[in-house]
């Protein structure tokens, strides 16, 4: 069983939160808390399959089968900023 | 100085041709205008319910059965996390645990391989191990200008399949292979364009290398950024390159796992990420999906595998006699299979081999030069066939067929009426060429002795002789057939 130890700086790396010191201690002992009552969850053997999902229903699908959506303007009309008949954002960098 | 191992695996992604999304109903099309094809589900908007595409779904296991593969009888779709602006949601809807396809294989066909590795294929008739295929949404496009990004949802949510290979690619030969060989299949099954430089076929490249003798896998390194069937061969030579010299010391850098960027012009991969700036992508099941119950899909699918390039080629071998190579060429497109066995079957008298030899050397060296392939093709099946029986029935040389299939692929029309527009009309009207024959034979007796002595190229000057005379429109063989009666007779 893992440890229940959060590493915080990592994961608010990756949910690209920059928190204070403080924040970070606080919520390092808050989600550490979590992980403890999974580590709980998790010694209990239970008797029943793995389920993807809460209630027992299947097969929901679509035939495949196109329909027009936005217009162009309205499409756009929730971007802080428009180029090119495109979404305007900061330069990205990889 | 050690040997060294070379392993690769693939990811693939292929884009799927489907009328609508992975996850809505928004038309699939290329080069619409900017974000003409969006609706609140692909654009991310917070509250839009996803609902899967049969279509992709079907085209999947489909996919997974032309290449071996089986479906679980449950699968489901997952949320993958990451922060990206080209996917607004934060997730990417794809599979995790149970995707649609599981196991099978890639065929590797000799004439997949690079032109210039098919003499020295080292695994001939290999099978690439597959791990898994599963169906995915594609995200955005992003532009990069030069002081911000511009982002087109047109393709956000186009259906895409992630076809995943075992690392049991063993050179850069036959990464080029296996991305060919399965291009042909994707394209017979209908599920997929799969041109490269149209971006509708990716390829991600994991690759390691390893001193001999040493059993686990060296370090896996990914290349992104491959955008064309050429550069991946030249990113994996590079990138092996690298490998080498950093584990021979010539390169002071350290391989530690990691995620590299090809740059095609400048020939060299440079680091985009190592692991520990990797994503945790938190993978969960997508609450707003349903998990998919596939028995009654695979029951109605299985019908619709179609003969695949490398029975197609068997099948040519065997029931036309046409030679492995030729069966290889004909077989390597699905039309140009179809036109030679509409040719074919036009009229069983006239021999399939010939009329392979016809397609691949005559038809295919026009056709390269001509928009539209074989679709477009000029000349009919019905016209080759044409053609190539009276090239059989002797009635035409061989020279002038070349001509008149010239004039066919360059005007259209039948070969009957080219070769009387051209007065290629062959004379086999025996009595006409004995009055030829026995013209030359009374003015050359010095030429009958020589026959008559038993020399067999004097034989061939009177043929020759008789076909002059009758301006090249004498038929050769009634011509040697009748020189041979009356000079020995
Ligand atoms: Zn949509």
């Amino acid at each position: 069983m893992p440890s229940p130890q959060i590493d915080i700086h990592h994961v608010a790396k990756l949910a690209r939160l920059a928190l204070t010191e403080e924040e970070a201690a606080h919520y390092q002992q808050q989600l550490t808390r979590i992980l403890g009552h999974i580590d709980q969850l998790s010694s209990y053997t239970l008797d029943a399959e793995p389920s993807a999902h809460a209630m027992p229903i299947f097969d929901v699908i679509r035939p495949d089968q196109d329909r027009p959506g936005f217009e162009q303007n309205e499409a756009l009309s929730n971007a802080p900023r428009r180029a090119m008949d495109q979404f305007q954002i900061p330069k990205v960098i990889e | 100085m050690p040997k060294y191992i070379l392993t690769i695996g693939l990811e693939v992604h292929a884009q799927l041709t489907t009328r609508s999304k992975m996850f809505c109903g928004c038309p699939v099309e290329f080069g619409a205008e900017p974000n003409t094809l969006t609706c609140p589900t692909c654009l991310g908007l917070p509250g839009a319910l996803p609902v899967l595409n049969e279509g992709a779904i079907e085209k999947t296991i489909l996919t997974g059965m032309m290449l071996g593969c089986t479906t679980p009888p449950v699968v489901k779709w997952d949320r993958k996390n990451y922060f990206y602006p080209d996917m607004p949601k934060n997730y990417q809807i794809t599979q995790f645990d149970l995707p649609l396809c599981l196991g099978g294989g890639v065929p590797l066909y000799d004439l997949a391989y690079p032109k210039d590795a098919q003499k020295t294929i080292a695994n001939p008739g290999k099978v690439v191990k597959l791990t898994r295929i599963h169906l995915e949404e594609d995200v955005a496009k992003s532009t990069h200008h030069d002081k911000f990004t511009t982002i087109d949802f047109n393709r956000a949510g186009t259906p895409l399949m992630e076809i995943v290979s075992d690392p049991d690619i063993d050179s850069a030969e036959e990464a080029v292979a296996y991305l060919n060989s399965l291009r042909q299949i994707l394209i017979y099954g209908g599920v997929s364009d799969a041109d490269m430089e149209k971006g509708q076929m990716r390829a991600d490249v994991n690759i390691s290398v390893r001193p001999e003798g040493q059993k686990e896998l060296g370090v896996k390194i990914e290349l992104k950024n491959i955008n064309s069937m050429s550069a991946i061969r030249r990113a994996i030579k590079a990138e092996t390159e690298r490998q080498i010299d950093v584990l021979e010391g010539r390169n002071p850098e350290k391989l530690v796992q990691s995620t590299r960027r090809w740059d095609d012009d400048a020939g060299v991969t440079t680091k985009m990420r190592d692991k520990e700036d990797s994503h945790d992508y938190r993978y969960f099941p997508d609450p707003d999906l349903i998990p998919l119950r596939t028995e009654s899909l695979v029951t109605r699918i299985r019908p619709l595998v179609p003969e695949l390039p490398h029975e197609k080629r068997a099948r040519f071998e065997s029931d036309y006699g046409c030679s492995a190579y030729d069966a290889d060429v004909l077989a390597s497109e699905k039309e140009l299979a179809a036109y030679y066995e509409a040719a074919v079957a036009v009229n069983t008298q006239v021999p399939a081999k010939k009329l392979a030899n016809w397609v691949i050397n005559d038809l295919l060296g026009l056709l390269k030069d001509t928009e539209g392939g074989i679709n477009a093709c000029p000349v009919k099946p019905e016209a080759l066939s044409e053609l190539v029986a009276v090239v059989e029935a002797g009635k035409i040389s061989n020279n002038q067929a070349k001509e008149v299939f010239a004039e066919m692929f360059a005007n259209g029309g039948s070969a009957s009426n080219i070769i009387k527009a051209k007065g290629f009309e062959q004379v086999s009207d025996t009595g006409a060429l004995e009055a030829i024959v026995d013209q030359i034979i009374a003015s050359n007796p010095e030429k009958v002795a020589e026959v008559k002595g038993g020399n067999e190229k004097a034989m061939n000057w009177f043929t020759g002789q008789a076909m002059k005379a009758s301006q090249g429109k004498a038929n050769p063989k009634i011509v040697t057939e009748i020189v041979r009666k009356k000079v020995l007779g």
